[in-house]
């Protein structure tokens, strides 16, 4: 994976997926719309600042609440390149990695501050706060979520099982 | 000597076609339903057709139930339905639900016995796990999960750990399965099973309904939970004999089976529990509540929508009427539900209380439609979230509830117990 660099938008603990996109836009499931309204009642302002690479970081339970899709979709459709939390809630972890929005796990995401310019090395685990030069740990993505990835996504990966034998 | 298993290991290793299964293990799981709705489904159908898949694995295994923003409450909420109405058409689905038969789908399945004790079902919709009151596996996924499920028939899935609950004591009066979850919510937090199954058990749990039981699966995911469990018995048998289409299995967890935790709760003192917003996990006993105005009640969803909860709301509401600040909105969850709390005569019950009865939808419980909140307004609800803007406006509230402490609160226009009238 290649190195990414942006800026940080944070977040606090157990961010639900009502905050990541509210229920009244799940009318629609494109992403474009979707990217609008992302965080938006978590933070109006959130889809102003977002530039294309940026990351969002977060407490604990990131993505509890719904199964709906259209949470990661929005944020990656609004350009956020990753999400950095202390956990993830384990629909939106599936979701993320089934649809090829790369997640990580930071014990430390506590310590990285808003605005910082970071620099994320996901194959090494390693993030970089620009700036200071201090350094977070990542967990180790397990090998079926590495594969899913690079594979880009799980309905790329199941490929050869599609077949139109099941008519 | 076989390996000792949980309930939740039983199920898992015999749809991935094993003897034994471990924590942490990733299996391929064969799925019994795959479940969707007018939300989810849409992204999983794009995503079949994007993949050039022909037909769905098994049209009696994919189940699609528009429910959430039913009847269609704007033009795009309504090309949504008919995307997933065409696809259902075309793959010839034996279960597709519309009109005046549909209903909340986690009412509805166990409801039709579309769903069977030892089952392992998957479902774009969080609460998917509802269906472990029945002694099923069953776990909220995505859409991108749906369409591969829907093509292969296959899952997969990383083994939970197991926490077993274990309930003592009998109940008092007014505190019912609700209760029981939320407290459990309260106790453990929104995420303190993340990634394991809840197992619930206990005297406690075995004197439940059957629906009660669904009550209590069905917010294992307010945990963070994958699922939540509980062991069939003779109650089950009762409850799906005459409703299940298809053989059914009873699986039981092992005496020595290992369990990341085991927790015991004695619930006889336990008072009804009111989630304060903004998340489950804020729970207080009601005599705890305070003094907190309510301008609406909710009594429906898949949490509290059956029958039984209708019921131990008219008990309450007989012969009374809701504050004149409040809009109570009843909302049976599904056609069945309906017509029974109409034969029964709570429909009049509920009228002469001021109420206002919807057609089966999931409707305000995620703020769709059917009572939407403005700015500043409180709502007492028998639903399972109190997240920020959930059923309204962000600056509105939610306080999650039983049915009869929902239809106390219409009563006396604040939080307030049934002990209380
Ligand atoms: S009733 Fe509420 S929680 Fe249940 S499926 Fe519908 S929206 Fe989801």
């Amino acid at each position: 994976m290649e190195i990414l660099q942006g800026r940080v938008h944070r977040f606090g603990d157990d961010i639900d997926t009502d905050l990541i996109i509210a229920a009244r836009y799940l009318n629609t499931s494109e992403p474009a719309e979707l990217a609008k309204h992302c965080m938006e009642d978590a933070d109006p302002d959130f889809v102003k600042r977002v530039k294309p690479g940026d990351f969002i970081v977060a407490g604990k339970n990131f993505g509890c609440g719904s199964s709906r899709e259209h949470a990661p979709i929005a944020i990656k459709a609004a350009g956020v390149s990753c999400v950095i939390a202390k956990s993830f809630a384990r629909i939106f972890y599936r979701n993320a990695f089934n649809m090829g929005l790369l997640i990580l796990e930071c014990p430390d995401a506590d310590q990285i501050e808003e605005g910082a310019n970071l620099m994320v090395d996901a194959d090494m685990g390693v993030i970089t706060d620009k700036a200071s030069r201090k350094t977070y740990r990542v967990t180790a993505i397990p090998p079926f979520m590495q594969e899913l990835l690079k594979s880009g996504g799980l309905m790329a990966h199941i490929g050869k099982k599609i077949t139109h034998d099941n008519c | 000597m076989p390996v000792p298993m949980t309930i939740t290991e039983k199920i898992l290793a015999a749809h991935a076609g094993v003897s034994s299964v471990r924590p942490g293990e990733l299996i391929t799981a064969r799925v019994d339903i795959a479940l969707g709705n007018d939300i989810t489904a849409p992204i999983a159908i794009a995503k079949f057709k994007e993949a050039g898949a022909g037909c769905v694995f098994d049209r009696d295994k994919v189940i699609l139930v528009p429910d959430h923003f039913t009847p269609t409450k704007d033009i795009m909420s309504a090309m949504q339905v008919k995307a997933v109405r065409d696809f259902a058409r075309e793959q010839n689905l034996t279960h597709w639900f519309e009109g005046g038969d549909s209903g909340v789908e986690h009412a509805l399945l166990p409801e039709k016995g579309l769903v069977v004790p030892g089952d392992l079902v998957i479902g774009a919709d969080s609460h998917t796990c509802t269906y472990g009151g029945l002694g099923a596996f069953a776990t909220g996924s995505g859409s991108t999960d749906l369409a591969a499920a829907m093509i292969t028939g296959e899952v997969w899935l990383k083994v939970p750990q197991s926490i077993k609950f274990i309930y003592k004591g009998a109940l008092q009066p007014w505190v019912e399965a609700k209760d029981l979850i939320l407290y459990t919510i309260g106790d453990i937090g929104v995420d303190g099973a993340l990634y394991q199954a809840m197992e619930f058990c206990g005297p406690a749990i075995e004197g439940l309904s059957l629906e009660g039981r669904l009550t209590m699966a069905n917010m294992a995911v307010e945990a963070g939970a994958k699922s939540g469990i509980v062991a069939p018995d003779e109650i089950t048998r009762k409850y799906i004999q005459d409703r299940a289409r298809r053989p059914y299995t009873f699986y039981a967890s092992d005496q020595d089976a290992e369990y990341a935790r085991i927790i015991e709760y004695d619930v006889s003192g336990l008072e009804p529990q009111v989630a304060f917003p903004h998340l489950p996990e804020n729970t207080r006993p009601i005599s705890q509540a305070g003094t907190v105005p309510i301008h609406q009640v909710v009594i429906g969803s898949c949490t509290n929508g059956r029958i039984e909860d209708l019921q131990s709301a008219a008990r309450v509401l007989l012969g009374r009427k809701a504050d004149k600040s409040v809009r109570l909105i009843v909302i049976p969850a599904t056609p069945a539900v309906y017509r029974q709390a109409m034969e029964q005569g709570l429909f009049a019950i509920f009228l002469d209380a001021g109420a206002v009865i919807s057609p089966p939808t999931c409707g305000p419980c995620l703020g769709g439609h059917m009572g939407i909140l403005a700015k500043g307004e409180r709502a007492a609800a028998t639903t399972n979230r109190n997240f920020v803007g959930r059923m309204g406006h962000v600056e509105s509230e939610v306080y999650l509830v039983n049915p009869a402490v929902a239809a106390a609160s219409a009563v006396l226009g604040r939080l307030a117990s049934p002990d209380e009238l």
